[in-house]
């Protein structure tokens, strides 16, 4: 009786089967290495490049440098000085002037004040380490090497810097309080907007899907509004109401709403409709059942509502603050507008590169803001996880019953956050449309004429519909195929989880950030891709890049619902996965795919805070108009515009609606119910 | 029988496979040869790795180590799309969005047929799965049973050498599975394509296989035909895998004999020795009843007396619960036609004589659980 062991046969050693690859195989690795590629350009590459800079300082070291001076006959008596010894005697150059950029140039001659060109004194100088750097003229000397010129000659002589990695950036970030006090404001607003707008659209979302109020369909509408236009917009509105001639100034009580007061409000405006969608889906899939057993066991609706309702919700409500913490901490466009003295790090970034040119503390800042971007991310992906693995576990959705009493309250409630939403939007209509405001309110078309203004002028519009068009096409079209690809492609583990991960940083990285690190990497001499710069196209990339992570999980959650067995069949039929792809795949994926092309097309029209460091003359965008406008004082033409972009985007939206009735209504019969 | 097996080909080979997913084993050291034109069922419970397996010969998971050798070319490193086969999956995986003609055509078009033959083709087909009038509907449209047919015909349209069924009927009701069951048998026949299907459903793989492979934790536990698997089961996991069997804590004795409680039993012939552990089985339907009274032939021992403690009548046979003081509180099944059970007027709570045949009571080590018996 042979008591075989089921653990034998050993595996036998080699011999491993290596699968040839088929053509699609190739073809479509090849094609997710071009999208990996195209991130990694336009992504990581640009945030390494800017991270690195935040950690690097390029700094004269004047220690590294010995020169001697000989007498008028040119014999070197004096025996050699230290620059750096030279300078403290002299204290000609303070820390501030030896800081420097990597191709910044320190003239040596400084150091000495009798210093004449035509003086028949000669000068030798050297490094005392192999490192030390300086140009005569144009040719490089490095080392040791004693070099001796006369006065003429030593006129020429300037010193490279010296890089080094480090925390020194940071260390003068932190010891400059104008700085690093952004830090605390950022948290204060992010933190307070996100608890009030969490309440609000809980609230919100709570009316809509637990009562029978009425009106429901058209407060769904209004809560989606500010989806629609630049973030900056309801500063300008809150300017017109709050403002020095504002409306409703006196309702302040003194203060100012250009700060903290108004950025809250304007924040809580535009971070509304997100945190609404995500608790609204939360509240939608929770299930009824829970709430009959409650109800049978005769639990009170308060208790019901801490035991079920919350609980059930938490990691929508969770997401949500996350989302909204990240919206807040990483917007440019409101703070700007209405922030007034009080300075938040996006603003920061904005300031040291555009006003003082101060590029490598614009990185640090960077770095500071990505921090907290970063976490809020990275729990909110968890909470999604989370919110999905319920979802999979489910459940009779919940039908309010009537009960007229809370349905009128809930209706009082929703209408006047439908109040706020429209008011904003009506007040930035009115003053576009007012003369003169406050003297002459009499109605008329003069804001419109944008061509007579700073800001690009009607061009600006244009160019945003090109780049919103471009946006939604070649971004709809790269992000789509790209989540099929790893979505649906054979083997290829590894490149598969690398390319998933590359996906979701965007959502991660901030659009200030992103646009600063495209001035670092695509405005470089020695970057190929340099003619890039100033072009519409960057516009176009930086844009898609930007919006690619929320895109990527539309189109990956539509392909996931598909038959995961259709590209084996195909294989079986000799089919190529591309003529699945678009016979098959694409129609079935219709619908996402214009989900994808609105939200690209609307973001690229109303994002302001990659694209303010990327625009040219030629390539001005209204939603840039719009904060340039402002910028000028030019308020009502900003507000015009401002509803521009809200109207083209009503109007895209509208024409998606169609298309998505259309083609349900086409498809119908396939879809089957 | 013996005869077809032999002038048939073998058509497919499959020589030391492999698979592992890290660190599991899900396929360990498969060798396996189908002939031409044969309809094979994998057959085993959940997870035992006939998915692996099919998918394996078709290529979407190509194996980790050993060779697959079809129609006497080595495809072991082939990819899918350059294999010979057609296949059927669970979900049918019908392009929701292209008819029914379309979603049949797929694999027609462009290898070089006019629009007319693709046409004629697609005819053929629909008539073939017996729904020539459905072509311009969708697949939504169509019942759970014409889907899995226009599944088939999708799979058979460019006349593959191999049909690779996975779970095909499993998503239907019981009454369209047990149909549809004699209609790919029949189609399968028809064409002569040779044929693997994955089952879990014994039943299935009893009523359509020309010979089964019984799976388990990744090996292969025995291959034969239907009625081999049932009647001569290889080790005791087979044996109880498909269709009831008794099993009797037994001890082996000398001379192809085992000790039931107190009873000597004859049995097959087997390699035990004296006073070890053994598991005795023997199928309920293997039973022979007699009246009470039966006086036992002294060449045909193996007879006991048993009370029948439960009948449950189940259309062509009742099915008894019957104890025996002296088998040490062990119940046997047995399996009665409607006629015997007449012929003996067998009731709840009478007594009756069983004989359990020496040569249909298996012996199988205690050990079972973990091995074969031989
Ligand atoms: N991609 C995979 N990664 C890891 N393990 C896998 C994978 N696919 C299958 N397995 C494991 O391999 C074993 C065999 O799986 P397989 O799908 O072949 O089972 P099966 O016999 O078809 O079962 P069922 O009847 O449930 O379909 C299982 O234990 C399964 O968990
Ligand atoms: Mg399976």
């Amino acid at each position: 009786m042979a008591m075989t062991d089921r653990a034998s046969p050993a595996i036998p050693r080699g011999g491993r089967i290596r699968a040839r690859l088929s053509r699609d195989d190739v073809i479509m690795r090849a094609s997710m290495v071009m999208i990996a590629l195209y991130l990694l350009i336009t992504l990581i590459l640009p945030l390494y490049v800017m991270f690195s800079k935040a950690f690097t300082t390029n700094t004269f070291d004047l220690s590294q440098y010995e020169v001697q001076v000989s007498n008028e006959e040119g014999e070197f008596e004096n025996p050699p000085v230290n620059l750096a010894v030279l300078n403290e005697k002299l204290g000609v150059f303070g820390p501030a002037d030896l800081a420097t950029s990597s191709d910044g140039r320190l003239p040596v001659t400084r150091l000495f004040p009798d210093f004449s060109f035509r003086s028949p004194v000669k000068y030798r100088i050297h490094g005392t380490t192999p490192d030390a750097a300086m140009l005569v003229g144009s040719a490089l000397h490095k080392g040791t090497e004693w070099v001796e010129l006369d006065s003429n000659t030593f006129r020429r002589v300037v010193l490279r810097p010296k890089k080094e990695r480090g925390f020194e950036n940071f260390r003068a970030y932190f010891s400059t309080p104008a700085l690093f006090n952004s830090i605390e404001n950022s948290l204060f607003i992010a933190t307070v907007t996100t608890i009030i707008t969490v309440l609000l659209a809980f609230g919100f979302a709570y009316a809509l899907n637990r009562s029978c109020m009425r009106f429901k369909g058209a407060f769904r509408l209004i809560a989606m509004m500010p989806i629609l236009v630049p973030s900056l917009l309801p500063g300008i509105a809150l300017v017109y109401l709050f403002g020095n001639q504002g409306i409703f100034k006196e309702l302040l009580m003194g203060e100012s709403i250009y700060g903290p007061i108004g950025i809250i409000i304007g924040s809580v405006f535009f971070t509304f409709p997100h945190a609404f969608i995500i608790i609204s889906t939360a509240l939608a899939i929770s299930d009824s059942r829970l709430y009959e057993a409650a109800t049978a066991l005769r639990a009170s609706p308060w208790r019901i509502f801490w035991t079920v309702t919350i609980p059930g919700a938490r990691y929508g409500l969770i997401s949500a603050a996350f989302v909204v913490f990240n919206l807040v901490i990483t917007d440019f466009g409101l703070p700007k507008v209405i922030g007034g003295q009080y300075n938040v790090l996006a603003v920061d970034i904005y300031k040291q590169v555009i006003g003082q040119q101060n590029f490598s503390m614009g990185a640090v800042v960077s770095v500071v803001l990505v921090v907290p971007a970063v976490i809020a991310f990275a729990i909110d992906r968890m909470m999604q996880g989370r919110q999905v693995a319920m979802l999979t576990s489910r459940s009779v959705p919940y039908q309010p019953k009537p009960n007229p009493k809370a349905d009128r309250a809930w209706f009082l409630y929703s209408l006047m956050i439908a109040v706020f939403i429209v008011g904003i939007l009506a007040m930035c209509q009115f003053a576009a449309l007012v003369k003169f405001w406050p003297y002459d309110l009499s109605l008329s078309l003069r804001n419109y004429q944008f061509d007579l203004m700073d800001g690009g002028g009607w061009a600006s519009y244009r160019n945003s519909l090109k780049l919103g068009i471009l946006t939604a096409i070649a971004g709809t079209s790269v992000i789509f195929f790209g989540a099929y690809l790893v979505e649906k492609m054979k083997g290829f583990e590894w490149g598969r989880n690398i390319f998933q991960g590359m996906a979701m940083l965007p959502m991660a990285i901030p659009g200030m950030v992103l646009g600063l690190s495209y001035i670092f990497f695509f405005n470089n001499p020695d970057n190929p891709l340099r003619f890039l710069y100033g072009t519409l196209a960057i516009l176009v990339i930086s844009t898609v890049t930007h919006f690619y992570t929320v895109s990527h999980l539309t189109a990956v959650t539509a392909l996931k619902q598909m038959d995961g067995e259709f590209e084996s069949v195909a294989a079986s039929l000799k089919q190529s996965q591309l003529k699945l792809f678009r016979r098959v795949t694409v129609p079935v994926s219709l619908p996402a795919i214009l989900d994808i092309s609105i939200y690209l097309f609307v973001n690229a029209l109303t994002t302001v805070s990659a694209v303010v460091f990327l625009y040219s003359p030629d390539t001005t965008l209204a939603s840039i108009a719009v904060l340039n406008m402002d910028d000028a004082g030019d308020i009502a033409p900003a507000a015009a515009m401002g509803m521009m972009i809200f109207y083209t985007n009503a109007g895209a939206r509208i024409l998606h609606a169609v298309l998505s009735k259309g083609i349900l209504a086409r498809t119908q019969a396939w879809r089957g119910r | 029988m013996k005869d077809i097996a032999e002038t048939r080909e073998s058509y497919l080979e499959i020589i030391g496979l492999w698979k592992m997913f890290g660190d599991f084993v899900a396929l360990r050291d498969i060798t396996l040869s189908i002939d031409e034109g044969e309809f094979v069922c994998f057959l085993g419970p959940s997870g035992c790795g006939k998915t692996t397996l099919l998918r394996a010969i078709a290529g979407l998971d190509i194996q980790t180590r050993g060779r697959i050798v079809q129609a006497g070319q080595d495809i072991s490193d082939l990819p899918a799309s350059a294999r010979d086969f057609g296949i059927v999956f669970q979900s049918y995986a019908l392009f929701p969005n292209l008819t029914i003609r379309r979603n049949i055509a797929f694999g027609l078009e462009n290898i070089g047929l006019s629009r007319e033959k693709i046409r004629q083709r697609v005819d053929e087909l629909l008539d073939l799965v017996g729904l020539p009038d459905q072509g311009e509907k969708y697949p939504a449209q169509l019942s759970g049973g014409q889907q899995q047919r226009i599944a088939l015909a999708r799979a058979i349209a460019m006349s593959p050498g191999l049909l690779l069924l996975d779970e095909p009927l499993s998503a239907l009701d019981a009454k369209v599975r047990v149909h549809l069951r004699h209609e790919v048998k029949e189609l399968q026949r028809k064409l002569g394509v040779t044929t693997v299907m994955v089952t879990h459903d014994q039943e299935e793989a009893l009523a359509m296989a020309d010979r089964i492979v019984v799976m388990r934790d990744g090996v292969i536990e025995q291959i034969g035909p239907p009625t081999e698997i049932y009647r001569e089961p290889r080790s005791l996991f087979v044996a109880d895998f498909i269709g009831e069997m008794n099993q009797l804590a037994a001890v082996a004795e000398d001379g192809d004999a085992v000790r039931v409680g107190e009873v000597r039993l004859d049995s097959r012939q087997h390699d035990f020795k004296p006073g070890e552990q053994v598991i005795a089985a023997i199928r309920p339907d293997d039973l022979i009843p007699h009246e009470a009274g039966h006086k036992p032939d002294a060449d045909s021992g193996n007879c006991l007396r048993v009370r029948l403690r439960e009948m449950e009548f189940l259309g062509s046979f009742w099915r008894c619960s019957l104890g025996h003081q002296s088998l040490g509180g062990q119940m046997l099944i047995g399996d009665f036609s409607v006629n015997a059970a007449r012929r003996l007027s067998l009731e709840e709570g009478g007594e009756m004589m069983i004989e359990l045949p020496a040569s249909r009571l298996m012996i199988f080590g205690r050990d079972e659980s973990e091995d074969g018996d031989d």
